[in-house]
């Protein structure tokens, strides 16, 4: 990962933000992310992201835990520790579906939920530059990344011409690295609070 | 905007022929299958067709209701569609009614075991049921049932006309959602007492008297749910081909198909529940039930079942873009439909004429109820505008995105 340099700009409400998000891409600036405050839908299509294969992850997660039920269950009945129960066959198909199902949907779950972590680069231990600290709040918060081609007095207000408030620079690291949010950055303590239509 | 349909004439032409086919196969039944013995396949075809289609139309009144009730918006913009669908009710609940009078009325105990009273009184466990299970309850039952039904289908579809010639102001949205909501749930409590317990029971779970199962009336209402979503979403598609119903898109395909994907996982659930408990008790009153399906003659149709309705509609509509083609959902909801006939079929086969045989005039007949089931609704289509102009929730139906 790499410092960057960036110009951040935020929109009050997500009727500006669409259109500026078109215009913002058809200038031809590259947008590093855009955070809001709830799931926009159709923000994805817009800014052009490719779609998620998270679903082939849970796919492959699910076919693990079937066979993985399956495998381990008639490995145990069959030829480790073969048990009569009920007069009922060594290998009770039946039997073996419930327990079957749910291994598939644990690991799927539990698969999704890791996978989805790492792509959005959450855990614990593991920090984030945040723009503004009210870009999950109530504020969609866009970050553009600043190329040797851009120039950036003129990027700036061309995003408040498209209606971008509290428009700024700064200089951070685009990835994650280790680091602790309630030790270090202690966001939460924040007193001064910005208004936006100031 | 195209927003009156209007019957092409080779519809027209093919339901006709359809139901010609359809006639055609009644008629070469009746001289085919007949005597006492030999007519049990003549009135099993009827029963399994007749109630089979009855329940598929009802499930549309049923999409109806229960997206209304969950405050749907997404569905108005075809919300026509099933409206037109459930229209079919009164005919075919018609039909179903006068098959099942002369079952019952006209002694066909190879059908319903229990008509026979002399064989009642020696029979321990079906006089024990007679209090229940009797020709005047059974009449009573369905004719209470089935009336409910065609009252509430006419209802929502005579409202739903009426609020054509309203306006768009909030009072009159306010009055369209709560009366809509006041009737769905109506029908849903009819629906739910009726499809979701009674009414299977008596109907079809009495052909195999001495037996029950408390999953039966749910397997039964979600097989034909899911067929009524593939009904629906058929409809749709021949409408939008049409270059009728502009505002639905592929956004709305791909919920439906959400939905047929879903509800298939759910009757695969309850068929597995049935089957479940019944093979690990392994109780001879319950087992007589899977022996000849499972171990007779009818097994490669059990799994055929399985297959058709499980594995396919899993695999096929578990990726995103098969649910948003027009095409890919035509065919798989092809295959529901036939694949839960089929499971009907294996319902009603074995308690009657018991063999397995090739279903030529199971078949026959079912191509005559779906030329009739096409009459019907394109004829109820052509009645209203397809768009339901003064809904409060059009304009989320028309944003919709999945």
């Amino acid at each position: 990962m790499a410092v960057k340099n960036f110009v951040v700009a935020s929109f009050s409400d997500e009727a500006v933000l669409f259109p500026a998000v078109k215009k913002v891409r058809t200038a031809g600036y590259k947008i590093h992310d855009v955070y809001t405050p709830f799931p926009v839908h159709g923000l994805d299509q817009a800014l052009g992201l490719r779609e998620t294969s998270l679903h082939t992850a849970g796919f492959i997660y699910g076919i693990t835990g079937t066979t993985t039920a399956l495998s381990c269950m008639s490995w145990v009945f069959n030829s480790d520790w073969p048990m009569n129960i009920g007069g009922k066959p060594h290998f009770p198909l039946p039997a073996f579906i419930p327990i079957t199902f749910e291994l598939t949907v644990l690991f799927s779950a539990v698969g999704m939920v890791l996978t989805f972590c790492y792509l959005c680069q959450l855990a614990p231990f593991v920090k984030k530059h945040i723009f503004h600290p009210r870009q999950t709040d109530d504020l969609f918060v866009m970050a553009i990344e600043v190329t040797a081609k851009t120039n950036t007095e003129e990027l700036k207000s061309f995003l408040a011409s498209v209606g971008g408030q509290q428009i700024n620079e700064q200089r951070a690291e685009a990835g994650w690295w280790y680091g602790r949010f309630d030790q270090e950055d202690r966001l939460f303590e924040t007193k001064r609070v910005e208004a936006v239509n100031a | 905007m195209k927003d009156q349909f209007v019957v092409p004439a080779r519809l027209k032409t093919t339901s006709f022929v359809l139901m010609g086919i359809g006639l055609l196969t009644l008629l070469i039944g009746i001289f085919a299958f007949h005597g006492e013995h030999g007519s049990t396949r003549f009135w099993a075809g009827l029963l399994q067709n007749s109630s089979f289609f009855l329940l598929v139309t009802l499930a549309s009144a049923f999409f109806i209701g229960a997206t209304t009730l969950a405050h749907g918006g997404w569905q108005i913009g075809f919300r026509r569609v099933p409206e037109a669908i459930s229209m079919a009710v009164p005919v075919l609940g018609g039909i179903l009614f006068i098959v099942l009078m002369l079952i019952v009325f006209g002694g066909k105990e190879h059908i319903y075991h229990w008509v026979n009273a002399e064989h009642v009184k020696h029979d321990e466990i079906l006089s024990w049921k007679s209090a229940f299970l009797n020709k005047g309850m059974f009449t009573g039952f369905s004719v209470v049932t089935i009336g409910a039904w065609i009252f509430f289908v006419m209802k929502l579809r005579k409202m739903s006309i009426e609020e054509d010639g309203w306006d768009l102001s909030a009072e009159s949205g306010r009055r369209i959602v709560w009366r809509n909501t006041v009737w769905c749930g109506g029908f849903i409590v009819i629906y739910a007492l009726s499809v979701g317990s009674t009414t299977p029971w008596l109907w079809l779970m009495s052909i195999d008297a001495h037996w029950y199962s408390t999953m039966y009336s749910w397997y039964t209402f979600v097989s034909t749910w899911v067929s009524g979503i593939a009904l629906i979403i058929l409809f749709l598609v021949y409408l939008k081909r049409n270059g009728y119903l502009p505002m639905v898109n592929e956004e709305h395909l791909h919920d439906l198909g959400k939905f047929a994907f879903g509800f298939s996982i759910f009757w695969t659930y309850l068929w597995f529940s049935q089957y479940m408990l019944i093979w690990y008790a392994n109780m001879p009153e319950e087992t007589t039930y899977f022996q000849p399906r499972v171990w007779g003659e009818w097994r490669p149709i059990f799994f055929l079942n399985l297959l058709i309705n499980f594995i396919t509609p899993l695999l096929y509509l578990m990726k995103r873009d098969t649910k948003r083609n027009y095409s890919s959902m035509v065919f798989i909801s092809i295959v529901i439909i036939c694949g839960h006939w089929l499971d009907f079929w294996q319902m009603v086969g074995p308690g009657t004429y018991g063999h397995l045989v090739f279903p030529w005039y199971e078949a026959g007949l079912a191509v005559g109820f779906v030329g009739l089931i096409i009459f019907l609704v394109s004829n109820q289509l052509t009645k209203a505008p397809l768009v339901p102009k003064n809904h409060p929730y059009l304009k989320e139906s028309i944003i919709h995105h999945t």
